[in-house]
């Protein structure tokens, strides 16, 4: 019997040679990730459980990445690093990226890393856990935040999980997990230049809802899909959850493998789905046929046309997150906004300091991005999770009023950036940059000159 | 963990997502810390917009003041829980004094952290009950027949079976559930 990559994976963790959909199987953990957010609840649950003076189940595959409310002035907020260091230091964590700028004890708002070069800071876990090569094809990887989806772009299987899950892995290694059923999706044709995946994923939350894919595998594939580089691949299954999916995955080829390799020399094993594999359904897609797609306020899956929302008028622009702040996303923006200044408040926020650094080395047209975007106006903040999720009042971009902003974060419900009534319209980093510039929810057709896709392998 | 519960419910619609259910601006408590534990318990459920808390008037908060919910039970429409996998979520509602969510579906992470946690017991309903309740009426859920039954009028609704979760929220919770099963010893 045929098997996908997602129960392919499932089985070989779980040391059997088949598994089956809806079968619950112990499975074991090849990385657990928790940051500040979920790491001090889950220390609470792996302490008491397992003792003040028990140990993880191996420090070098515990990784710990503060990244949510970093640059705030929030005094329990910076606690929390502290929670995390303690357990760091007393564990002996291997990886453990500490926002060295934050001094115990100081309080107020923390300074800015001074050099994205040497700080031991790396910002949004999703998108620092690739870079710093935690993330293989093949492997189990679990993390206290829902966007943990975002890994299966590498062949994984990676999924997000409470404190008190992560508290028993933390422990033990292991995890029950519910073997889920697989939906494929499959884009055909070459992506144009005005899309990105971003509308990929959207067109796909507005065409199953947000519980279309509820317990279940998403399986990403076809040529459109293999043509993308791995931070556009990281960006659709990064919103699978966004479709209650269990997680998502695109079978690894040579540009995960090449991605992958230059920044791990751990070994790892390759799946792939059978040619017999079963599928609870399977939904094929002309991509040639997609247009630049947004979701409207209060839902990711209220799909629109992004020329269909002309009069609709925001007050902010905001491009950053795991789901829409890696680089590929500012070099898209930066071919917009280059030699164009924006007319609302636009707020750049880099992921990571890797991401960071790109601004000043990848250029658009001789200009380094972060050239484009000060000349264009816009503000640059720090590598964070930032206002994606709102957080505390003082935090960067976050929405205090009740504005419309387009935002190529990953969720719109209300409050998500601040403001209960602010209006979050979900959008790809192009669609963002073109609306910055007039005001209103822009088709970014009118402002690309390039006759090839930005996120192209 | 009680069989029948019973008490005021709490009606509220469709997507009640994570934020809703605790806004993230207040994730910078610990809850492994007692003091701020309680904190989730008065935030329960303070993200719904409030035309939609407490349908069908809405304008109504699930903690009117101090920590705790007049509310026992929670209804909802589809999707319960979506969003973040942060177990702030049940666990504000469980601090809040609400152990019962019956609705049409939930969201997986919100579902797991729910039962794995020992928080409340998430109960599918095969039929929208959104409709045919008001906030603030008298309803008992009885868990071991899968009923729920509104007290003024005694109509009965049948609940969708716990099925193969039952055993954990029968332990307490996955730690509990995982020493009976003798992988934990």
């Amino acid at each position: 019997m045929g098997m996908t990559i997602t129960e392919k994976i499932l089985a070989a963790k779980a040391g059997k040679s088949q598994v089956a959909p809806g079968q619950n199987i112990w499975c074991n953990v090849d990385i657990l990730m928790t940051h500040d957010i979920c790491g001090p609840g889950t220390i609470g649950v792996f302490e008491e459980r397992f003792g003040r003076d028990a140990k993880v189940f191996d420090p070098a595959r515990v990784v710990i990445i503060p990244d949510h409310y970093i640059f705030t002035a929030d005094d329990k907020s910076h606690r929390n690093v502290d929670i995390l260091r303690d357990f760091a230091r007393r564990q002996g964590i291997k990886h453990f990226y500490d926002p060295d700028f934050i001094k115990s004890g100081v309080g107020g708002m923390p300074p800015i890393y001074a050099d994205y070069n040497q700080t031991s800071y790396r910002g949004v876990c999703h998108c620092a856990l690739p870079q710093n090569g935690h993330v293989r094809p093949g492997e189990l990887l679990l993390g206290t935040d829902s966007h943990t989806c975002t890994h299966g772009a590498f062949g994984e299987f990676a999924t997000g999980i409470g404190n008190t899950d992560a508290g028993f892995v933390m422990g033990t290694g292991k995890l029950w997990l519910k073997t889920p059923s697989s939906i494929k999706f499959v884009f055909h044709g070459p992506m144009p230049a005005y899309l990105m995946a971003k509308d990929l994923i959207l067109h796909v939350i507005g065409e199953i809802s947000t519980e279309g894919a509820t317990y279940m595998a998403m399986e990403f594939a076809g040529d459109s899909i293999r043509s993308l580089n791995v931070d556009e691949r990281m960006t659709i299954c990064n919103m699978a959850i966004e479709a209650g999916g269990k997680n998502g995955i695109i079978e690894p080829d040579d540009v995960t493998l090449g991605y992958v390799r230059a920044r791990t020399s751990e070994p790892f094993e390759v799946f792939a789905s059978d040619p017999d594999a079963r599928y609870a359904r399977v939904i094929e897609f002309d991509t040639s046929k997609l247009e630049p797609t947004v979701a409207k306020p209060h839902s990711p899956d209220l799909r629109a046309k992004a020329r269909d929302l002309a009069d609709v008028k925001i007050q902010r622009s905001y491009i950053g997150s795991c789901t829409g702040g890696k680089t590929t996303d500012f070099i898209a923006a930066a071919t917009v906004l280059a030699g164009r200044k924006v007319a609302v408040e636009t707020f750049i926020v880099p992921a990571t300091t890797e991401v960071d650094a790109d601004l000043d080395n990848q250029k658009v047209g001789g200009k380094s991005l972060r050239q484009i975007f000060l000349e264009a106006g816009c503000k640059v903040g720090p590598a964070s999770c930032a206002a994606c999720l709102g957080g505390p009042v003082d935090t960067f971009g976050r929405a205090n009023e009740p504005i419309n902003v387009v935002a190529t974060t990953n969720r719109n419900f209300p409050g998500r950036m601040g403001h209960k009534e602010a209006g979050v319209f979900l959008a790809s980093p192009l669609t963002a940059a073109a609306s910055a510039i007039t005001g209103r929810i822009t088709d970014p057709r009118d402002y690309i000159s390039a006759d090839k896709a930005v996120g192209l392998a | 963990m009680e069989k029948v519960i019973r008490g005021k419910a709490f009606v509220v619609g469709d997507n009640i997502d994570t934020d809703q259910i605790i806004p993230a601006e207040y994730l910078s408590y610990n809850p492994a810390d007692a003091d701020e534990r309680k904190y989730f318990g008065k935030y329960a459920m303070s993200g719904v917009p409030l035309a939609q808390s407490g349908l069908p008037k809405g304008n109504i908060p699930f903690v009117a003041s101090g920590f705790a919910s007049e509310f026992k039970v929670i209804i909802g429409g589809r999707n319960f829980g979506c969003g973040s996998s942060r177990e702030h979520a049940p666990l504000a509602i469980a601090e809040a004094g609400c152990h019962i969510v019956v609705a049409e579906g939930f969201a997986r992470i919100f579902y797991r952290n729910s039962i794995n946690g020992g928080y409340l017991v998430p109960v599918e309903t095969p039929v929208r009950l959104v409709d045919k309740f008001t906030t603030g009426s008298e309803v008992e859920v009885d868990l071991s027949a899968s009923v729920l039954r509104d007290v003024a009028s005694g109509k009965e609704y049948k609940l969708s079976s716990l099925g193969d979760v039952a055993a954990i929220i029968e332990a307490g919770g996955v730690f509990e559930y995982a020493r009976n099963s003798g992988m934990l010893k």
